[in-house]
């Protein structure tokens, strides 16, 4: 019950900031993708079910406010989770590699999903071009953000998570 | 292989493959439905509009505060530089405008004698707030704080400053997400207000990066077409207004196929900085024969 409050909150939290702050925030054009890293990171920390979960939600909201056909960021999201959610055997807190390696690998293959489901299906082939302007400093800007709210999702882990799991 | 023995406290689960495989199903169908009905006002609009919509509106406000910060501290020596310039632009346009309003005079006078009605200036437009942007890098849509609660529909025009910024694609009751003309699957009609040649301007994230909006499909014979003229919304446009600035030619080349010509746009809105936005509550009338 606990877990589930605190991940409805992150979702709507993330999905806020991501909209409203972050959104405006954009350095050489680009904006972080904050849910990646929180699908990415949850997945991580609480297995690949929960983290499914929280990805379809969260891409559900990225649906309804930006899409015209919803379903399509739900379900690389979903995936997102579910995927990451197998690196979670791997989990320890005190490592902090791994989990940057973790978001790195999703970011990239979300942008790489998004333009081969959204621009490539349109005729648009300059990957090259998609690739430099877009998936890299998107890449590096969200690490960037991930570097610095890592140690938070860590903190929220030890407090709330771990409990959870000795019950 | 010896029999599993059951611990107490372990509890039936369904594995997440099995879940994957759910919510494979149910993007899948979601994807369809969408696909196949277009329905603007969707329940899960009302949904988001009483909850998430309240908190991005909250967020802004506190958001704007240091965007505002971060651009106050790059930009005071930018600031007084452009200060000195506008006054002196501006004692030249009070000239010009005076010259201006008696030719208004005049223009209005013509105009009731031709019993013509003044366009763009009298459309009634709404004033709205920008509350949320994008959610990622490929698309350039953003959220503003009226819907249909406030008579917004879909396909209404949105304005700003004094130029075309996009429609509206998407209502809930007190928000409505508004598509940009520089999104990468904008298409819009338009033509030179000059020459009244048509073309089709169509946003690219590509050209995007570079501040400008791809142009297609000008089909001009006489060579009349210039870099500099003004770009307005056509008339044969099924979703746009007639006669509402899109921006200015900034290049221009014939195609390989030496009938039509391509180039750039320079828009007139600035939508890195968008804050406020006008929407036209007045509809193209669609043909209802």
């Amino acid at each position: 019950m606990k877990k589930f409050l605190l991940n409805t909150v992150l979702v709507i939290l993330f999905f806020v900031l991501q909209t409203s702050l972050f959104g405006r925030l954009s350095v050489v054009g680009v904006i972080p993708n904050l849910l990646v890293i929180l699908v990415s990171v949850m997945g991580f920390m609480q297995g690949d079910r929960n983290a499914l979960i929280i990805g379809f939600f969260c891409g559900l909201l990225v649906d309804i406010f930006t899409f015209k056909i919803i379903g399509i960021h739900a379900l690389i999201y979903a995936f997102m989770g579910y995927v990451t959610g197998k690196f979670h055997n791997t989990f320890y807190p005190e490592d902090f590699k791994l989990p940057l390696l973790v978001v790195t690998g999703s970011d990239l293959g979300f942008s790489i999903l998004m333009y081969f489901f959204t621009y490539l299906f349109r005729a648009k082939f300059h990957f090259g071009y998609y690739f430099l302007n877009v998936c890299l400093p998107e890449l590096a800007y969200t690490l960037l953000v991930a570097v610095l709210i890592y140690p938070l999702f860590l903190l929220m882990y030890r407090f709330v998570l771990r409990e959870k799991i000795r019950e | 292989m010896s029999p599993r023995v059951p611990q107490k406290k372990e509890k039936f689960t369904i594995p997440a493959k099995y879940w994957m495989l759910a919510v494979l199903i149910i993007c899948g169908i979601l994807l369809l439905v969408t696909f196949l009905v277009d329905i603007p006002n969707t329940p899960a609009n009302v949904v988001v509009g009483y909850t998430i919509v309240p908190m991005q509106k909250g967020v802004t406000a506190v958001g704007s505060f240091f965007v505002q910060r971060k651009e106050m501290l790059t930009t005071i020596e930018k600031l007084q530089k452009e200060n000195e310039e506008l006054r002196t632009e501006v004692n030249s346009l009070t000239d010009e405008n005076i010259q201006l309003k008696q030719e208004k005079f005049e223009l209005l006078s013509l105009r009731e004698l031709f019993e013509l009605d003044e366009q763009y200036s009298d459309y009634e437009k709404v004033g709205a707030r920008v509350i949320a942007g994008g959610t990622g890098n490929w698309f350039d849509s953003f959220t503003i704080d009226k819907g249909s609660n406030d008579g917004l529909e879909a396909d209404m025009n949105v304005l700003s400053g004094s130029g075309l910024c996009g429609r509206i694609v998407a209502v809930g009751p007190n928000w409505a997400r508004v598509l940009a003309v520089i999104d990468d699957t904008s298409n819009v009609s338009a033509q030179v207000l000059s020459t009244s040649d048509r073309l089709i301007v169509s946003g690219d994230l590509e050209s995007m990066k570079e501040n400008h909006i791809r142009f297609t499909d000008l089909y001009d014979e006489e060579n009349k077409v210039a870099v500099g003229d003004k770009v307005v919304t056509s008339n044969i446009s099924d979703k746009f207004l007639p006669g509402i600035l899109i921006g200015y030619i900034s290049s221009i080349e014939s195609d390989p196929n030496n009938l039509t010509k391509s180039g750039y746009i320079t828009p007139a809105v600035d939508f890195k900085h968008m804050s406020e936005v006008l929407v036209v509550t007045e509809m193209k009338q669609a043909t209802e024969e």
